[in-house]
């Protein structure tokens, strides 16, 4: 596994889910602040989100793998 | 009437899973190509493989190691054609190190917990002393293909690779045999499904005892998740006066999930939502499920988007559509296994922290050093493994909700 391109082509997926999850939490934590009553609609579509763009990236992450 | 229900789409899918699993002995489990294993036949190796490590460790097998040389023995139900069926206990393999038995019989040999077969037709059947296993690599169609060869007296012969539940036909080699055993995985999920049954037949007593009146006992444990799935998953995505139909559904989806992805955290259990063929029949039977419930507005927005312009809808509309219906259920597969494997090897990864720093047992200061390094780092891991747990259950039930939803969304425009 170690010392191959696969592991650059990891870590960049890595990267780009991170910044998509990050951006997700960050503006859910927004909206929570400026609506506290609406707090678990925000918590559900958050997490369906965030669980979309992981989907993304751990597709090329197993991609990677076996490839 | 409800529960009925809901005991039997539970027990239906418990048993198709089960069955498939068994069937299907990790076919997904490809080992690095890079591994380089460099030990002859009979000597075990002093270098210690991360990698593949790792990937025995959280792969399916056909005992249940417990420690050192001792084996939970499991049965082995095997077919091969032109031979027939043969049934024993894995015991009979007599494993010893690292899951490698010293026995083989009729053809059928044990590597690293997991049986193979020895297609060679000149090899003897009944029980023959193997003296090891040896590794190499062939050239098959123009690639590298590594292979295990059994040794026996001297000679080597080739072993064939997993069998897989579409029988090697997407290229991972057409098998001699089919391996229909009672694997690690289906035995961990047999156990889940009688702790399921015993619990939710308590949960259901429960609600003929209490009617009208407080929960009592394991009913007031499981009564919140029950109403956290209908008020957060089912109810927002599906729809208030839809969503009882599917509600059975989403409910065993999520308990089974949640209980095998719990009882993954046990030594001993064998990994099963961290497995590629069980997350599979999950994500099939949630998209025959969803596509057969589609009505037809969801079929007109698959197929015919309206309000677009024709050409659009020919180019690019109606294929990314029909791609998406695949994809769904793609996606809903990996996430799950990928999330509960990388969890599994990680945590692989810092035990084995004790060998590398150990020098494989030369250096006592620096396995001192490993231990401390892994209990903790394997400490948090277990508890983001835990909380990865209750996540992917819930996202799994939340998906299928919003594709439930989706299938069965009426015209408003």
């Amino acid at each position: 596994m170690g010392g191959s391109i696969t592991a650059i082509g990891m870590g960049l997926a890595v990267i780009g889910g991170g910044i998509g999850i990050g951006l997700i939490g960050s503006k859910a934590m927004d909206a929570i602040a400026r609506q506290p009553e609406a707090v678990g609609d925000i918590r559900s579509n958050m997490i369906l989100t965030a669980a979309l763009v992981e989907g993304v990236a751990l597709i090329s992450l197993i991609l990677s793998y076996i490839l | 009437m409800k529960k009925i229900q809901f005991f039997k789409v539970l027990m239906l899918a418990l048993f198709v899973s089960l069955g498939v699993v068994g069937f299907a002995q990790h076919g997904e489990e490809h080992q690095p190509a890079e591994h380089a294993e460099k030990h002859e036949a009979g000597k075990h190796e002093e270098e210690f493989n991360l990698a593949e490590e790792a990937l025995a460790h959280i792969a399916n097998a056909n005992a249940i190691h417990v420690f050192g040389d001792f084996y939970i023995p499991l049965p082995a139900i095997l077919y091969a054609p032109g031979h027939g069926w043969s049934f024993f206990m894995t015991s009979k393999f007599d494993a010893h190190h690292h899951g490698n038995g010293e026995k083989a019989i009729d053809h059928y040999v044990m590597k690293h917990g997991v049986i193979h077969r020895i297609a060679d037709e000149s090899f003897p059947y009944g029980e023959v002393a193997i003296d090891g296993f040896a590794h190499g690599k062939i050239e098959k169609d123009g690639k590298e293909k590594d292979v295990a060869y059994a040794v026996v007296n001297g000679k080597q012969y080739l072993l064939d690779e997993k069998s897989t539940l579409d029988g090697g036909m997407l290229g991972g080699g057409k098998t001699s045999y089919m391996d229909f055993s009672l694997s690690k995985g289906a035995f961990t999920m047999l156990l889940v499904l009688l702790l399921a049954f015993w619990l939710f037949r308590a949960v259901a007593k429960g609600y003929e005892r209490n009617k009208g009146k407080a929960p009592s006992g394991v009913q007031s444990l499981l009564e919140p998740v029950i109403l956290f799935i209908r008020d957060e998953v089912a109810i927002p995505f599906i729809g208030k006066d839809k969503y009882e139909r599917y509600f059975p559904f989403l409910l065993t989806l999520f308990f089974f999930i949640l209980g095998l992805n719990l009882i993954g955290q046990f030594p001993l259990a064998g990994n099963v939502t961290g497995n590629f063929s069980f997350t599979m029949v999950l994500a099939i039977i949630t998209a025959l499920y969803v596509n057969f419930s589609g009505n037809k507005n969801y079929w007109e927005h698959v197929l015919w988007m309206p309000g677009v312009p024709s050409v659009l809808k020919v180019l690019i509309l109606t294929p990314v559509e029909i791609l998406g219906v695949f994809i769904k259920p793609f996606t809903l597969m990996l996430r799950l296994f990928a999330n509960i494997a990388a969890g599994h090897i990680v945590l692989v990864a810092f035990v084995g922290l004790i060998f590398i720093f150990g020098h494989s047992g030369q250096s006592m200061a620096g396995a001192g050093a490993g231990t401390v390094m892994a209990f903790l780092l394997s400490m948090f891991m277990m508890a983001v493994e835990l909380l990865v747990a209750f996540v992917q259950a819930f996202v799994f039930t939340l998906l299928a909700a919003a594709y439930f939803g989706a299938a069965t969304e009426e015209a408003h425009h």
